[in-house]
């Protein structure tokens, strides 16, 4: 089946696309989905070659969390060849072809889910024409089986490998036309099939962004200023351009103007740039680079000083309301128990073990890019406007990522790649040190929150109050810094209030995997977990009274749909991990205890058991964790799947023990033994089960993170009596063993 | 300077300074992009290779130290992914992002070498030094185990 241009047909516009700004969605009133379905058609995505091998192209970038593989499934499985027979090959960015090609948001599953499955019953159907068409009979007649067209009444059969120039050749259907599976029939999605780079993975094959190597290229690293936004005054770059290797010191003016509110992508950062022979001799020279910085006003700002004026913010009247209802101050008034916490937690870096870079190579006006971003048609829009190149003379490869986890939604590195190719005239591949990728990321927003609840003579929750103290400048608020008006329990409270107060921030923040519920899950179930046990009840049992409670109707009086908590699902998952965590005859050791938490983020529901021991020193060892999962009616990619609970749940435990922080504007975490992740034997056992509900199915990336936090703060509670409000865990006296 | 090298088994020349780091020459130099940058400081593991049979990190191992040593990376440690650590790390779909697993692999390989049954703390104990992102942990420990049953 060759590529055939004239049978393209126009694109629509993908309300999932969702580029610039990112995917935590703070509104109601954000997309529902994707409501149309975009124009794809099947040659854009398959080939099929005489000798019956399917090549399928993978759409998104793959960041480890296996839609290279499970993509390409769902159409091999409703186009019916034999997985065997597939190829998979990545695409390269071209929205018009294959739709929206970010990773972010847990919305590869739940954006493709529909029209990829169409887009192989499409191929599916010519491939049927055809037969038809070339044995003279009903297509209706014609049915298919592993990469064979039948005609049954007649004994006749073809491959597809026989039919696909011809069918090619047809118009394809439009998606809204085709003929489904039955998921009874599937042979494919649902069986855990290997990841089709693993091979290349275990033997050393080139894949990364850090591996691309071409025809005369250069190497480059760039010296940012320690304060954010900081100006080059003077350097001695005549001095390090004699050194070993180097070819070119060039000044970035960089395009930043600091404000309150720092915007997802923010300009280019002054600096300066190495470009040598090999990353290594830009390196060595950076050793003996000497800059005169301008700070700039970023220079002011600490850690403590940000601690100060939470405190401050806190007592003081709210600035914005976030959602209210009923009266919270009757109500705790008249509450037979009132419970006040404060809870805070850190900045973050991504710590992508891949740090960021891209290679550029531009020549007679056309620019050819290699990038590891997650969202590279934003970065190819971006670096379009910042150099004046039109789109269409920008060619994006999309490579492995060695990690994502939302940084690479920011297309900094893309601005930064293209600038220095369109200055050196030779291709330039950049690459951000350790170092580099740690004081220049865009972090995870710190935040505290003072908590008010009211509990009846009965123990229920009568009242919630949440006052968020973040950053940015009255609404505006940094990316990131937001937190939802769905934020639980809204809506499930019978008298309710939400509030932010904010300050402002010289600093990039962004999208750390499960942005708002890597934070927000922590102190809202720890909460519950405090409230219940002030209450004299059981966790559980208090939190699925909570979820039984009659629902406030949607704020915009609009339909339900798959972003809006539905409590069954939730109750579900909890009570599934409840089950199988043998919640129900925990014992109560000291030094030894269990901790539950649930949440719905991205359109997933977990629920987490979390076993921990905890020792006379407050270190805290992790025996084991039972995960439940409610992603809708499948699990496309099982074993894949089940990677993307480990990975969620061993994220949010490294998460409870890093922390950024600030000195006059600095940045003082430095590398990893600054800014640690887990190791090997602190990972505990993880037993991952599905609950699979009648829904359509949604992503894994991020649902699987959330509870792990609190449930960890609640079994240390459990174990000790000491409660957990202040990430990370040094910071309340506790470690990881 | 020229330095020899013997790095899977081949002998090469490079004229490096001697204080480049094996990563870097293996990269750059003899374009094997296995093993991978994380860190820069000896933390993550994810450079590491096989000196002599030993795991080193590559980032913090100056090339003059090398010479006159066998060098195994990745792509050296057996022909066509058939050691037995390869083939459990496929039968397990371990890798995540896969950016640590070239650094995992040779770690576990020198493990196997010296202590082919080890057990939860000796795997514990071998892997510390190498840090994976996405949390492949469990199925890592998995595949050692079950790459050390294979070759009983």
């Amino acid at each position: 089946m060759k590529l055939n241009r004239r049978s393209f047909l126009q694109m629509s516009a993908m309300t999932g696309g969702g580029m610039a700004l990112g995917f935590y969605e703070l509104s109601w009133s954000s997309a529902q989905g994707l409501g149309k379905l975009p124009d794809l058609t099947p040659v854009s995505f398959i080939r099929i070659g005489s000798d019956g091998i399917v090549t399928i192209k993978a759409k998104s970038p793959e960041i480890g969390q296996g839609v290279k593989t499970m993509l390409p499934m769902m159409i091999a499985e409703e186009l019916d060849v034999e997985w065997s027979t597939v190829r998979v090959e990545q695409a390269d960015l071209d929205e018009r072809l294959y739709g929206g090609q970010s990773a972010g948001g847990s919305t590869s599953t739940p954006n493709n889910w529909e029209p990829l499955r169409r887009v192989g019953a499409a191929g599916r159907h010519m491939l049927v024409t055809a037969a038809a068409g070339k044995w003279g009979v009903p297509a209706a007649e014609c049915s298919t089986q592993a990469g064979r067209v039948l005609h049954v009444a007649s004994g006749r059969t073809a491959a597809y490998g026989e039919l696909a120039a011809t069918a090619a050749t047809l118009t394809p259907p439009t998606l809204d036309q085709v003929k489904l599976k039955d998921p009874k029939d599937y042979r494919i999605i649902g069986k855990s099939q290997p990841g089709v780079d693993t091979r290349a993975i275990v033997t050393g094959k080139p894949l990364f962004g850090i591996d691309v190597t071409l025809p005369g290229m250069l190497q480059a690293a760039i010296e940012k200023c320690p304060v954010y936004g900081g100006k080059v005054k003077s350097a001695n770059i005549d001095q390090v351009k004699k050194l070993p290797g180097v070819r070119n010191v060039l000044v970035i003016d960089g395009t930043l103007a600091l404000g309150p509110v720092t915007a997802p992508e923010p300009g280019m950062e002054p600096g300066i740039a190495i470009v040598a022979d090999t990353w290594w001799h830009a390196q060595q020279a950076r050793k003996s680079l000497k800059v005169d910085w301008d700070l700039g006003p970023g220079a002011v700002q600490s850690s403590e000083g940000f601690a100060k004026r939470a405190e401050e913010l806190l007592k003081a009247t709210p600035a914005d309301k976030v959602r209210s209802y009923g009266d919270v101050d009757v109500a705790l008034k008249s509450a037979a128990k009132v419970v006040e916490a404060v809870y805070a937690y850190p900045f973050l870096a991504h710590g992508t073990l891949e740090p960021q870079g891209t290679t550029a190579s531009y020549k007679d006006g056309k620019l050819e890019m290699w990038t590891t971003s997650q969202a590279p048609g934003g970065g190819r829009a971006l670096v379009s406007k910042a150099l004046n190149i039109p789109e269409a003379d920008i060619i994006v490869h999309l490579c492995r990522v060695g990690g994502g986890f939302g940084r690479r939604l920011m297309n900094d590195y893309m601005v930064e790649a293209a600038w220095l190719a369109k200055q050196v005239g030779a291709p330039v591949k950049l690459l951000w040190s350790r170092e580099d990728d740690i004081a220049h990321d865009a972090y995870r927003p710190a935040g505290t929150h003072g908590l008010k609840a009211g509990l009846d003579a009965q123990g229920k929750l009568v009242a919630w109050q949440q006052h968020l103290i973040t950053y940015g400048d009255g609404k505006r608020l940094a990316p990131g810094a937001g937190i939802g008006a769905d934020e639980f329990p809204s809506g499930l409270a019978p008298n309710y209030a939400l509030y932010t107060s904010a300050m402002p921030l010289m600093l990039r923040t962004g999208y750390l995997r499960a942005p708002g519920g890597n934070a927000y899950a922590f102190v809202g179930q720890s909460f519950i977990d405090e409230l219940a046990a002030a209450a004299g009840r059981d966790p559980l049992e208090f939190q699925l009274e909570i979820l039984s409670a009659t629902p406030m109707p949607v704020q915009e009086n609009r339909a339900k749909g798959p972003r809006d908590l539905n409590p069954e699902r939730l109750k579900g998952v909890l009570e599934l991990v409840a089950e199988k965590a043998g919640w129900a005859n925990r014992k109560h050791t000291p030094g030894r205890g269990l901790g539950i938490a649930g949440y719905f983020c991205h359109q997933g529901y977990f629920a987490e058991v979390a076993d921990v021991s905890v020792d006379k020193d407050n270190k805290v060892t992790m025996n084991k964790v039972w995960a439940v999962g409610d992603v809708g009616s499948q699990i496309v990619n099982p074993q894949a799947a089940e990677s993307m609970a480990y990975g969620g749940v061993i994220e949010g435990l490294t998460q409870m023990a890093q922390e950024i922080t600030l000195d006059a504007g600095r940045i003082l975490q430095t590398n990893f033994h600054q800014h640690p992740l887990l190791r090997m034997r602190q990972a505990p056992p993880i037993e991952v089960f599905w609950r699979k509900t009648d829904y359509s199915p949604t992503g894994l990336g991020e649902p699987t993170l959330p509870p792990i936090l609190p449930a960890v703060g609640n079994a240390i509670f459990a174990a000790t009596g000491k409660r957990i409000r202040t990430l990370p865990l040094q910071r309340s006296g506790f470690s990881w063993a | 300077m020229p330095l020899e090298l013997t790095v899977n088994n081949v002998v090469t020349t490079v004229d490096v300074s001697l204080d480049m780091p094996l990563l870097w020459v293996l990269r750059d130099i003899l374009n094997l992009k296995g093993a991978k940058y994380g860190c820069g400081m000896g933390i993550c593991g994810a450079c590491t290779v096989l000196v002599g049979g030993r795991a080193v990190r590559s980032c913090m191992t100056h090339i003059g130290t090398v010479v006159g040593q066998p060098v195994t990376t990745i792509e050296g440690l057996s022909v066509d992914g058939a050691h037995p650590l390869q083939v459990a790390w496929e039968a397990l779909d371990v890798p995540q992002c896969g950016y640590c697993q070239s650094g995992q692999i040779l770690s576990a390989a020198a493990l196997l070498a010296h202590t082919p049954h080890p057990t939860d703390a000796e795997i514990d104990t071998a892997m510390n030094g190498n840090l994976c992102r996405c949390g492949t942990y469990p199925r890592i420990r998995q595949a050692i185990h079950h790459a050390a049953a294979a070759g009983t």
